[in-house]
């Protein structure tokens, strides 16, 4: 007699799991790293190889000698994390700094809770923000962007300002003077900045291509850019002589990067639709106050941070609408 | 044709896979001995009215119905009553059944017309209808096997409005009741008409997926041609998309009313009755013929020949494999039903019963692909819940026993789709603990009610 | 500099005041008045709040027996499964009924061995629900799941399953017989029996009722109601449930005579001395040597 299998229904299961909506987001994230290759040359690649196997290692320790469950690793989501960790800091950060910015990535920022899926924060922001408060002078010296076919693969970085970082220093009357010769290389990716999110294009081809997959979905980054985007226009408005016009705001410093790649992370945002445009919404004026008024030239993190620890409450807040409960019949 | 309508809350669309789609209705031969269960309905089993030794005609009555919700069952061939006794159901559990050793010619008991011609006038009046219904033991053939004389009665101070005939066959590879659409177009549409009459309204409406195009035109066409005889019925495309042959689901793709939580679909003015259980109340009411067979599908993607059979009760559920080419090697999974909400089999032998709308043989890799990891909070199973519930939610709470949470999560509004399991990305059994959490949550429920 | 000092302590200080007054009177305001020998009942009990006794908690249970410790002057019908309650009754100056120990026992031996696997399981881990979707892995409607809501459930940690057999053990040093896991298990399977004098106790190992040809199908340990044991029985002790034989503890004086004319090997004699117990103790893990 055969041994058939007893489960109960459904049968038959989507083709979806984990490991593909990892290795899509990582796919996704590829034409911004290719990007960063082009202007940091092998300090990119050097930096982002460490960090993700950093990451991986580390749960993998975790997971094997601490937790003693079964291992995760391969559901690649440590990868992504060290990834986008990768992408948050410039890209001549000293090695061991970043090594020590994975191990708290996972190993305070996701391990502790139980693991993927259970950590309240976006372990990559943690990391970052950990190394951010840790080592400021490190964190704060961008590299200048500068393409691998003139100076070659090896080149030594130069440092720069950032964008943001010339406005909190002296207004916005030196950065309108540069803007509006470099908005062009600012959105192609040629500026100062943590390398992974130099590039807008890049990245939103990326975006693009998670929002076809529905592994994100649209409404909080949107949310995100337009909050950002309505503020930073308004004090524009207001005052111009000391607030930039709000489209330098979209493409400086990390927003693109936050708003599809971090602030849309499964874990740590809502799930219902009103609880994502109210988390964007967050995120998006928490970020305008910090880069407006905060001592940081740059709030992105802090503010996708700062709204993750409200997403539980959000959640409860949103819930979606019970067939047949609220609205009754026509009869 | 009217334009395509569908729901618009969550909803999956799994691959269609149906092979026996182009398979026309084969009728099975019966076996030395069948086994009629005396449970084939949903609520208490029927009372057994015959014993061992006792000779029954095709079509006599052997199981009366006891208690409210439960319903007749009849003698599908004619023979000798071997035993009253136990047997195996698809579960495994026993339950009982009368074991009839079958005669070679059929003798059907009196009053009942055998022949194939088609019979347009409707006699009988409501009442009789739905007396009649409930006489010749007619269920909800789509698997929920709830009793239809029950539905088909219309509570006081309600008034039905539509009648919805469920020809969506949402589940994967299922095909009856498509096969039965194209083959006894006629036959199936006096059965909606008496339906409409049963229930006291002039509003007829047939909901089908757009993946049974054939169907579709097919009945569009007989309406127009007849269209003095079937006044009031009207075709329906939906959208192909799971669940949209649930119940609430067809009512609010059709008529946009929302059945209210925890109410049945008579507050919304419809009735919704399955295409088989129609076409089983036109036999029994033009034809005086109770429910004695239906149409099972027997397919799989590694099935050799997959097929419909016009089957007895009472057959062996292996026979129908073997007559379908036999039971390939890589199967592990048996399904009674569908792949979203059927049932998974221990024994093959089961009996054929009036629920068993098909068998399904499925391979591991097809059914499994279940490493089972985290939840990631994606929130695909809240996006897929056809009812707006929160399946991660209720996952968590079941697993914790906390029914107090269940319940205000609205648990008992789970029409137990398996939409929400069939697309979590963690392969977590997300509808087993809602189910477990239902079933405990229902308890206590009804406990406080008693009080 | 000085200034910022002075008011701030001025202000924390007043502040603290205030509310040490508010908080006074508030305190007074809900003060409940409680008698102490609920807490000193409360302690003589395990304070595991399985529910054993019927009450919400160890707690519930020390207030119920206060009660009708001053109403009745007794405290009959309240016990705490698990606990000799005349602790209890000498903290309220009474004396309360002997206190019998205790102990689950799984009545079921569907071992992998004895009753092979059919088929095979893929869902979530609770009996309750499976045992909704089949008769079970080795084909017994009766028998036991395996998958330990009744592990799930012990507050002291009595239970697990072990890897071998797939059944639960028992284990009779933390078992205190306070029932929860028999209210559990789904197919009714656990009981709770007394201890018997040396830890020997005499019971049925199968539950279930269906006739002995479909029980001879599924295991090969499983009562077929064949009473031999019952005519053996020199005490009256045991009765038919249907086709399951049951040993009234009551009656039994643990002679141990039945177990060793059982054909199927389903009626087990726990720590009686060697060779009188050669009926296989897979499910119970304890010395069958010596007491």
């Amino acid at each position: 007699m055969a041994n058939y299998t007893i489960s109960g229904s459904p049968h038959v299961h989507s083709t979806e799991n984990t490991q593909k909506i990892m290795c899509r987001v990582f796919l996704a994230l590829v034409p911004a790293l290719l990007v960063a290759i082009y202007y940091f040359g092998w300090y990119a690649l050097r930096l982002t190889i460490v960090t993700v196997a950093a990451c991986m290692l580390t749960e993998w320790i975790i997971q094997k000698f601490l937790i003693k469950g079964p291992l995760t690793i391969n559901d690649g989501s440590a990868a992504v994390t060290g990834l986008l960790l990768a992408f948050n800091v410039p890209a001549n950060l000293p090695i061991w700094m970043a090594i020590v910015g994975s191990i708290v990535a996972i190993g305070i920022g996701k391990m502790p809770y139980g693991g993927l899926g259970k950590n309240p924060f976006n372990p990559a922001l943690v990391g970052r923000v950990f190394m951010l408060v840790s080592f400021p002078t490190a964190m704060t010296t961008w590299p200048q962007a500068n393409p691998i076919f003139e100076k070659g693969f090896f080149a030594d970085a130069i440092t720069g300002p950032t964008p943001l970082g010339i406005l909190k220093e002296s207004g916005a009357g030196t950065l309108a003077e540069m803007g509006d010769m470099q908005f062009l290389d600012m959105v192609l990716g040629n500026r100062g900045g943590a390398f992974g999110e130099v590039c807008a294009i890049a990245l939103l081809i990326g975006a693009i291509y998670l929002l076809i997959r529905k592994v994100i979905d649209w409404q909080t980054p949107l949310t995100i850019l337009l909050t950002v985007f309505v503020f930073t226009g308004i004090c524009h408005l207001i005052d111009h002589e000391t607030f930039i016009a709000p489209w330098y705001h979209l493409v400086y410093g990390g927003l693109i990067l936050g708003a599809f790649f971090m602030a849309t992370d499964m874990v740590t945002t809502p799930m219902t639709v009103k609880g994502k445009i109210l988390f964007g919404f967050g995120v998006g004026l928490i970020t305008v106050v910090i880069r407006l008024w905060g001592a940081y030239p740059e709030g992105v993190s802090f503010a996708i941070l700062i709204m993750n620890a409200f997403t539980p409450l959000i959640n409860k807040a949103f819930k979606p609408q019970v067939f047949g409960v609220v609205k009754p019949s026509k009869q | 044709m009217n334009p395509i309508k569908t729901f618009h809350k969550g909803g999956v669309h799994p691959e269609e896979n149906k092979f026996s789609a182009d398979q026309p209705i084969q009728d099975f031969p019966m076996p030395k001995q069948i086994i009629v269960p005396l449970g084939q309905c949903l609520g208490a089993p029927a009372e057994c009215i015959v014993n061992k030794g006792d000779r029954v005609l095709t079509g006599q009555l052997i199981g009366t119905a006891k208690g409210f919700v439960s319903a007749n069952v009849h003698s599908p061939a004619t023979g000798t009553v071997a035993k009253v006794d136990v047997v195996m159901d698809h579960t495994g559990y026993y339950k009982p059944a009368v074991f009839i050793d079958r005669e070679e010619q059929d003798e059907w008991v009196e009053g009942v017309i055998t022949s194939d011609e088609l019979i347009t006038d409707i006699k009988l009046d409501g009442k009789a209808i739905i007396d009649k219904v409930k006489e010749c033991g007619i269920v909800g053939m789509g698997g929920a096997t709830f009793p239809t004389h029950i539905k088909m009665m219309v509570p006081e101070g309600k008034k039905a409005e539509y009648v919805i005939i469920n020809a969506a066959e949402c589940e994967p590879y299922l095909t009856c009741d498509y096969r039965l659409l194209l083959e006894k177009t006629m036959e199936f549409l006096v059965g909606v008409k008496i339906v409409m009459k049963g229930v006291g309204t002039d509003k007829g409406i047939i909901g089908i997926e757009t993946n049974k195009m054939p169907a579709i035109e097919l009945l569009d066409k007989t309406i127009r041609e007849h269209q003095d005889l079937f006044k009031g019925i009207e075709v329906q495309p939906l959208k192909t998309k799971y669940p949209q042959g649930g119940e609430k689901q067809i009512i609010k793709a059709i008529t946009g009313r929302e059945v209210p939580s925890g109410k049945l679909p008579i507050e919304t003015g419809c009735v919704v009755v399955n295409v088989a259980s129609t076409f089983a109340i036109y036999e029994a009411v033009q034809k005086n013929k109770p429910l004695i067979e239906r149409i099972v599908t027997v397919t799989g993607k590694s099935v050799k020949k997959p097929s419909n059979f016009r089957c007895r009760f009472g057959v062996p559920a292996d026979l129908l494999i073997e007559a379908a080419g036999g039971l390939p090697e890589d199967i592990t999974d048996v399904i009674n039903g569908g792949p979203m909400m059927g049932k998974s089999v221990s024994v093959t032998s089961f009996p054929t019963m009036k629920g068993t709308s098909g068998i399904l043989l499925m391979t591991r890799r097809e059914a499994q692909d279940r490493h089972q990891t985290n939840c990631i909070r994606c929130g695909r199973c809240a996006k897929a819940c056809p009812m707006g519930l929160q399946p991660f939610l209720l996952h968590k709470v079941a697993k914790l026993n906390d029914f107090d949470e269940t319940e205000k999560n609205h648990i008992m509004d789970c029409i137990e789709c398996g939409s929400c399991e069939f697309t979590c990305p963690a392969n977590i059994p997300l509808l087993d603990y809602i189910r477990y959490g239902k079933a405990k949550t229902g308890a206590i429920i009804r406990a406080r009610s008693q009080k | 500099m000085s200034n910022i000092l002075l008011i701030s302590l001025i202000v924390l200080g007043v502040l603290g005041a205030v509310l040490s007054v508010i908080l006074y009177f508030v305190a007074q305001k809900f003060k409940v008045e409680e008698n102490p020998l609920i807490d000193e009942a409360e302690a003589c009990l395990p304070g595991a709040n399985c529910g054993g006794c019927g009450f919400a908690g160890c707690r519930a249970l020390a207030e119920a027996c206060v009660k009708q410790a001053a109403e009745k002057g007794n405290i009959d019908g309240l016990a705490c499964p698990g606990t000799d309650m005349g602790k209890v009754a000498a903290v309220l100056g009474l004396t309360a009924a002997a206190f019998e120990p205790k102990i689950a026992v799984v009545r079921c031996n569907g071992s992998c061995k004895n009753s092979p696997a059919k088929v095979h399981y893929e869902g979530a881990d609770i009996c309750a629900f499976a045992s909704t979707l089949y008769a079970g892995k080795g084909g017994c409607s009766k028998g036991c799941m395996g998958l330990g809501d009744c592990v799930k459930k012990c507050n002291f940690g009595a239970l697990h399953i072990d890897k071998e057999t797939g059944l639960p053990v028992v284990d009779p040093d933390k078992c205190v017989g306070c029932g929860v896991c028999a209210r559990t298990c789904p197919r009714n399977i656990i009981e709770i029996r007394p201890r018997g004098k040396k830890d020997r106790r005499v019971y049925v190992c199968c539950s279930n009722t269906d006739k002995g040809a479909l029980v001879v199908k599924n295991c090969s340990v499983g009562c077929i109601g064949c009473q031999k044991c019952l005519k053996e029985c020199p005490f009256e002790a045991i009765e038919m449930r249907g086709n399951l034989a049951y040993i009234d503890p009551a009656k039994c004086k643990a002679c141990g005579k039945c177990a060793k004319v059982c054909p199927r090997g389903a009626i087990h004699a726990i720590n009686f001395p060697t060779p009188k117990a050669e009926a296989p103790t897979e499910v119970e893990q304890e010395k069958t040597v010596t007491a």
